[in-house]
């Protein structure tokens, strides 16, 4: 082959990239006239246009966020002549020295030569100080309004959930570079998890400005403006009626309570208290507000329903009874007595009166220290390895059931609870490794020491056993625009490291809790519901009430766990939220007026004493 | 028997010429880029012109450095010079400062350095030893590795940073080895490629038309190649009716799979039934076309995956911008929309030195680094950009000729990897402002401001020059 030639097209394909260079040159520069804006120095002014934000719906279709229409006041300081300061601040009710002074700190700040950049003078202002404003608008030169819409709460419910909106700050505008200045973003919650459908794409009008920057067309005849594309609308699994329910009865106290449909993982109704009214936090009260509610002792902004680590207590020992099942440590028929306690060796648990012997199912029924304790250290003293393994194989199993990881709930703030890992016990017992046993980790057999859980797992460890032995991951998202467009991780089934034909012992534990065990007092007429009651020890005051339940027993339908602290008993506070909060879902009302009475009476400081 | 050669009587002083040229138009065009009215010195060392001028002097000394070297220094120490690049790569990557999101810059006191714009010389002394030095044909496959690994590793190292644009500079080398000699059909297929990745992209279901035609075109290709016309209605028979075939029984079945599945499934049968053949008779030319089906197959269904996985976030939003895919004005194209808007606004004759008032307040992005032929277009007009682009060709041709004249092959591939690079440069550069060619961040050589590649381009030219300058001795 003669590669000569080869020369020759390569100084060819030379000369040709630069004629091709030189003629789009001469078009851009000579013939085209859509650039030919020197003459005059027009330059363009891009006006962003903000789309309005997604709506959210409950799952029956229900609004409960919607957005208001708010204003943003710019101006362009170049643009300014001298105007009537006083009835300028009059309109727009602000004090005539804080008018003057942010005017002078604009000016200085970008009234740089050649600026065309309209610059926020005042955000937000209402619907009916534009209206004013509007008519007077002409007199005051260099000034605009930008319209933008804000949060509006059809229903004020479920604040942590939802999370709220706020002008994206410098770290949200360095991670994407969608968001400019001034632009909104949702913070937490749902608006945060789902930003990137909730907000839409903004769109731009590029409009011809003059010298004098103003606005003498649109530029390439609109041909280079993009229209604003609105977010899309959001259904959530949640069910605003329950949710509302819920945050009413459980108002008095400081706590959590999440409810899933067993069938599908999704959220009925997920609520923390103390709550805030979303509303708080839109608008230009909203930082005002935030500092308060950050500022509170009770912390109203700390979602303890995914972010809060409780002990779960005695609702625990269901799952204790599941390991040693699988286990092989334990079977249904099962008999242990209980005088009072498990005691050994100088070691006592104390426990409450019932009878004695009982079996797995009496057990759970009766909620009984001793039996569990048995279980536990059976579980762990199984004599093929060392206690340490038998501790590694048992916290696989606790894990399998949600616990101790984030479920990979459509939440950003979701947090994972805690079960303590071996390496934990290792450094904790080090350098006395002979500590390593069953009597040391007993707590751990009724929910206590380190174990702690969000409310959500308990709730999805509750639906877990309602399904027999699977879950879905609990999830927020319904549909998208009104389309079921849930992604797939939530659609899968997760299986547990114990086969689910142990799971029908327990559920009959649970059924005997409410049909004749610790639960009665909660027991729904009609309603075949199952559960389990926790009295959690608290190192930090009194004791925490817990209860996780399901029902109907039969193809069912919510699961439901409930935690409220410093309040007593388990069966006293808990149970009863939860027994409502299913009788609302299943029937649509509910009949015991005198019930939820009590628990809007319930005061923490006087309750100290009381329920000792 | 050596001659000494006397290095000032017989340097290329055109060249030198023109490099002076536009390094000082460029120097200005910073000036009025970066203008100040407060600081109107074009010697203060505070701003980007008066720094540029430091560059400038120091650039210079080193030409003159490089030009003092005896050539055997550049032969002898070439695969020493391109391991210690290779190390600095690396080290870059651990040490480096990450300025706009890539990890590319050493900072040394005052000094920031770009290793990138240096792996350029490196690499093109390494090739140029190399070449210089085998005996065989290009062709030959363990050569053609070894090559692909002297070109390639430097740019793996640099897309670590990540630094995409410095990276495809590389794909100029493909310009030395097609005069070297490398197969016309390897080129084409790697034009192929480019044109089938942006297709692929630009067309929905890409995939299906894109893998048929692609196909055919390889039968086409290679039946006239051998010109054996039986092979290549044959190939394409048997083709046509297994694909016909496979067609008619899934729409019997309802359609149930992707006309591309099928497509990708009958050249697998037909690449089987070839390997079957060509196993039997042990003919070369259906080697050759099994490797083209395999070939084209893994790669059109592989660019959603590399476009997906391998370019950053915004790699793929200015190649969607640029076909058009994607609107996004005040973004990427927001910036080529200014750009040209003030190439255009220039005029035929240009609104004269500091009167552009496009590029200087602000509206255009990197005025004085990647976008600084916008000044030139805003300030000096049609006249003064085609001047540079002249400048720019005459430049190209003039080295292009050098690099013809040289007796050693070591000298002559250096020189070919000169004006590759060179040209890619210039293309992309000055294409990208006036929206030829997507925004790449690349600087536009001896012209935009930056120690690092003014440095880097100065000892790519000056050895050249080294080299031509001694084209009597023949080294290898």
């Amino acid at each position: 082959m003669n590669l000569d030639i080869r020369k020759y097209i390569i100084g060819i394909t030379i000369i040709l990239i630069g004629i091709i260079l030189l003629v789009r040159l001469f078009f851009l520069q000579v013939i085209d006239v859509s650039y030919k804006i020197s003459a005059d120095n027009n330059s363009q002014r891009p006006v962003t246009q903000y789309p309005a934000r997604g709506l959210i719906f409950d799952r029956n279709g229900q609004q409960i966020v919607n957005n208001q229409a708010a204003y943003d006041l710019m101006m362009v300081p170049n643009d300014m002549n001298e105007f009537d300061t006083l009835e300028f601040a009059r309109i727009l009710n602000l004090n005539i020295e804080e008018v003057r002074t942010n005017i002078k700190k604009l000016k200085q700040r970008h009234g740089r030569a050649f600026s065309a950049k309209p610059v926020l003078f005042l955000r937000q202002i209402s619907a009916e100080t534009y209206a004013t404003l509007q008519v007077h608008l002409y007199k005051y030169p260099g000034f605009s309004v930008q319209a933008r819409t804000l949060r509006n709460y059809a229903r004020p419910v479920a604040a942590h959930l939802l999370g709220y909106v706020t002008e994206a700050d410098s770290s949200d505008i360095r991670r994407d570079s969608y968001y400019k200045t001034g632009d909104y973003i949702g913070k937490n919650g749902v608006e945060r998890y789902y930003e990137a459908e909730l907000r839409g794409r903004k769109g731009v009008n590029i409009y011809l400005v003059d010298v004098h920057n103003r606005v003498v067309g649109s530029f390439a005849d609109g041909k280079m403006d993009t229209m604003a594309i609105v977010g899309s609308d959001l259904t959530l699994t949640i069910d605003a009626d329950l949710q509302e329910y819920a945050e009413k009865i459980m108002a008095k106290f400081r706590g959590a309570a999440v409810a899933i449909e067993p069938e599908t993982g999704e959220i009925l109704a997920m609520v923390s208290v103390p709550n805030y009214d979303p509303s708080l936090l839109v608008g230009r009260v909203r930082s005002e507000n935030y500092r308060k509610l950050d500022a509170d002792p009770s912390k109203p902004l700390f979602d303890r329903s995914v972010m809060a680590s409780y002990p779960p207590g005695s609702t625990f020992k269901v799952a204790q009874g599941l390991v040693g099942l699988q286990h092989g440590v334990l079977s249904p028929d099962t008999y242990y007595g209980c005088a009072g306690g498990y005691t050994v060796r100088g070691f006592h648990m104390g426990c409450h009166y019932h009878a004695s012997p009982l079996n797995l199912m009496q057990a759970i029924g009766n909620s009984c220290n001793a039996y569990f304790a048995h279980v536990f250290r059976s579980i762990i003293d199984k004599n093929t390895q060392e206690p340490r393994e038998n501790f590694l194989e048992w916290r696989k199993d606790i894990l399998s059931f949600g616990f101790g990881r984030k479920l990979g709930i459509d939440l950003p703030q979701e947090l994972n609870g805690n079960v303590p890992s071996a390496e934990y016990y290792d450094r904790r017992f080090f350098p006395t490794t002979a500590a390593w046993k069953s009597l040391t980790l007993i707590s751990l057999s009724i929910g206590q020491a380190e174990m702690g859980n969000t409310i959500a797992q308990m709730a999805n460890f509750a639906a877990l056993i309602a399904n027999g032995g699977y879950f879905y991951t609990p999830h927020l998202l319904k549909q998208i625009n009104g389309r079921d467009t849930v992604p797939p991780q939530f659609a899968e089934r997760h299986y547990t490291e114990v086969d689910t034909s142990y799971f029908k012992f327990v559920q009959d534990g649970m059924a005997l809790a409410v049909t004749n065990g610790t639960a009665r007092s909660v027991a729904i007429a009609d309603i075949e519901m199952c559960g389990k009651t926790g009295t959690a020890q608290n190192p930090h005051g009194k004791d925490n009430a817990t209860f996780m339940a399901y029902a109907p027993r039969n193809h069912p339908k919510i699961a439901v766990a409930v935690y409220i602290e410093n309040a007593g008993f388990g069966a006293t506070w808990a149970a009863p939220v939860a027994s409502l909060m299913i009788e609302k879902y299943l029937t649509g009302k509910t009949t015991r007026a005198w019930m939820e009475q009590r628990l809007l009476n319930f005061n923490l400081y006087d309750n100290h004493e009381a329920a000792n | 028997m050596r001659r000494q050669t006397n290095v000032i009587s017989s340097i290329d002083w055109i060249t030198v010429g023109l490099y002076v040229a536009l390094v000082l138009m460029g120097w200005f065009n910073i000036y009025a880029a970066v203008f100040d009215e407060q600081n109107t010195s074009i010697f203060s060392a505070s701003q980007r012109y008066g720094k540029q001028l430091l560059w400038i002097i120091t650039a210079v000394s080193l030409a003159v450095f490089v030009c003092l070297l005896d050539i055997r220094f550049y032969s002898s120490f070439a695969y020493l010079i391109y391991a210690v690049c290779i190390l600095v790569l690396v080290t870059v990557l651990v040490v480096g400062k990450e300025v706009n999101g890539s990890k590319s810059w050493f900072v040394i006191g005052p000094v920031q350095l770009q290793p990138s714009e240096f792996a350029k010389i490196a690499t093109s002394l390494a090739l140029a030893k190399y070449l210089g030095n085998y005996s065989g044909k290009m062709m030959r496959f363990w050569n053609i590795v070894r090559i692909g690994i002297v070109i390639f590793l430097p740019p793996i190292l640099i897309i670590l940073q990540p630094d995409t644009g410095s990276c495809l500079v590389y794909l100029a080398f493909l310009i030395v080895l097609y005069r070297e000699g490398l197969s016309q059909e390897i080129l084409l297929f790697g034009i192929l490629a480019v044109t089938l990745f942006i297709l692929s992209l630009l067309m929905q279901d890409a995939q299906a038309y894109l893998t048929g035609g692609l196909i055919a075109l390889g039968f086409v290709f290679f039946g006239i190649k051998s010109r054996d016309a039986k092979g290549f209605f044959k190939g394409t028979g048997l083709f046509l009716v297994v694909f016909g075939i496979l067609y008619g029984i899934n729409m019997a079945m309802g359609e149930r799979f992707e006309p591309s599945e099928l497509l990708f499934v009958t050249a697998m049968a037909i690449a089987a039934v070839f390997m079957t053949i060509s196993a039997l008779r042990k003919t070369p030319l259906i080697r050759r076309i099994i490797f083209f089906i395999l070939c084209a197959l893994i790669f059109t269904f592989s660019v959603d995956f590399v476009f997906d996985n391998v370019l950053g976030g915004h790699q793929q939003k200015r190649i969607l911008v640029m076909l058009g895919m994607e609107s996004d004005p005040l973004g990427l194209e927001y910036n080529v929309n200014q750009s040209k808007i003030a190439i255009g606004s220039g005029g035929f004759w240009g609104k004269g030195f500091l009167q552009g008032t496009q590029t200087k307040y602000n509206f255009v992005p990197e005025q004085s680094t990647d976008f600084i032929f916008c000044t030139v277009g805003e300030e000096w007009g049609f006249a003064g950009a085609a001047v540079v682009v002249v400048l720019f060709m005459a430049l190209l041709l003039r080295l292009l000729y050098i690099a013809e004249r040289q007796r050693s092959v070591f000298s002559r591939v250096y020189s070919y990897c000169v004006v590759s690079v060179l040209f890619l440069h210039c293309t992309i550069n000055i294409g990208m402002t006036i929206d030829l060619m997507p925004v790449i961040g690349i600087p536009l050589p001896f012209f935009s401001y930056g120690g690092s590649s003014l440095w880097a381009f100065t000892i790519l030219l000056f050895i050249m020059l080294r080299l031509d300058a001694s084209r009597g001795e023949y080294i290898r």
